[in-house]
């Protein structure tokens, strides 16, 4: 028990400071959690399974089916932690010069965090106008992160990746290290492949 | 027991000593100051090199290598909202220079992707039709060299003979009007 709790407090000296949401768009309102846990979940879904059916409303007013897009489009699904964090800051606004991407793969990009409405509104505002959907898993309290198996302990969501083709099959999931940002490379060549 | 957990405890002090010293080590560059040598991964395009003056292969180049009497140093992210809102301005400086037949061979602009990826700097380079030269900085080690500093970050380095390198600009964000900008960049390493 002493010996772990050393640990964290060594862990935090040394790596609680973070490069990521260095964008100055963010200024000082950055939580910086520290290095947490890589993965502390576990998945309920596998490449090659039909996906968990979710209704969930989005930052835009509007209220997104995952069905809505079935038989039109491949569905990439970005789950980030939280809100006002730094790799999650900075991951969804990559995203955003990259629509061109998406639309060549007839694919459509839609965010979920646990956080509510009103805070995904304050913080998405924060990287310019974005295209995709943000939705927010608030309440029930994690509930769609839960059916993919990507709720953590402490309630937030894993940043992870799934890639959904039209048919509704699960086709690549990436459960990330929650410290790091996925490199963009690795989304793209799996949305290639849905050609 | 106990002497193990103070022997921790020391442990703990020193590096967390180490950690204090080396983070203020890494403070940005500041104006007066030679610039912190950082290694630039080498560039394969050839209108890049030609650009810096730059001999291909190698792994890494330094900044003083490149053959211009200033760098501009442009620490951006492909991440960053307002790195993004400033490329249109850093294209405007790039042009503005080039069409200068005083400033083309003088100054040079390098932009550095922290966090970034070789891909990532493509994507960014493509979407924004970035001419300058950009390179990935992935593991954020030139970031952390240069005091890890906010996003979009210029630093400007005056080279001189021998390889001696002074900073001349350090300063976070926008770079305002780019003539104002290129007059006082002129003035303050001499070029007139």
């Amino acid at each position: 028990m002493k010996r772990t709790a050393i640990m964290m407090v060594i862990a935090f000296c040394f790596f609680g400071s973070n490069a990521y949401a260095a964008s100055d768009a963010f200024k000082d309102n950055i939580y910086n959690p520290g290095q947490l846990k890589p993965v502390d979940s576990v998945l309920k879904v596998k490449v090659g399974q039909k996906s968990p059916q979710f209704t969930l409303k989005a930052v835009s007013g509007k209220t997104i089916s995952l069905k809505d897009y079935q038989g039109k489009k491949n569905i990439v699904i970005s789950f980030v932690p939280a809100a006002w964090t730094p790799v999650c800051s900075d991951q969804w606004p990559g995203y955003n010069i990259i629509s061109d991407i998406f639309e060549s793969n007839n694919a459509v990009l839609l965010g979920i965090t646990v956080d509510n409405i009103p805070t995904l509104f304050s913080w998405t505002n924060q990287m310019g106008k974005l295209w995709f959907e943000v939705l927010s898993d608030f309440w029930p309290h994690g509930a769609v992160a839960a059916k993919f198996g990507v709720l953590r302990k402490d309630g937030v969501a894993e940043r992870a990746l799934f890639v959904i083709d039209k048919k509704g099959i699960v086709r690549y999931i990436d459960v990330h290290n929650i410290n790091q940002r996925p490199p963009l490379e690795d989304l793209v060549r799996e949305l290639e492949k849905l050609k | 027991m106990n002497r193990k957990i103070s022997v921790l405890i020391t442990v703990i002090l020193v590096l967390f000593m180490v950690s204090a010293i080396s983070a203020a080590e890494n403070s940005p560059p500041k104006v007066g100051s030679p610039m912190p040598a950082i290694e630039l991964p080498m560039l394969n395009n050839p209108a890049d090199l030609q650009y810096l003056g730059l001999p291909s292969g190698g792994k890494f180049f330094r900044v003083n290598q490149v053959k211009a009497k200033v760098v501009i140093l442009q620490i951006y992210s492909m991440y960053c909202p307002y790195c993004q809102a400033e490329a249109p301005n850093v294209n405007r400086l790039y042009a503005a220079i080039e069409n200068s037949p005083a400033l083309k061979d003088k100054i040079k602009i390098i932009g550095i992707g922290a966090g970034n990826t070789q891909f990532e700097v493509v994507t960014y380079k493509k979407k924004y039709s970035v001419e300058l030269p950009l390179v990935p900085d992935d593991d954020f080690k030139i970031h952390k060299v240069v005091g890890e500093v906010r996003t979009p970050y210029f630093i400007a380095v005056k080279l001189s003979d021998g390889g001696k390198t002074e900073v001349i600009y350090s300063r976070l964000g926008a770079l305002g009007d780019i003539d104002f900008f290129l007059k006082q960049l002129v003035t303050s390493a001499g070029l007139k």
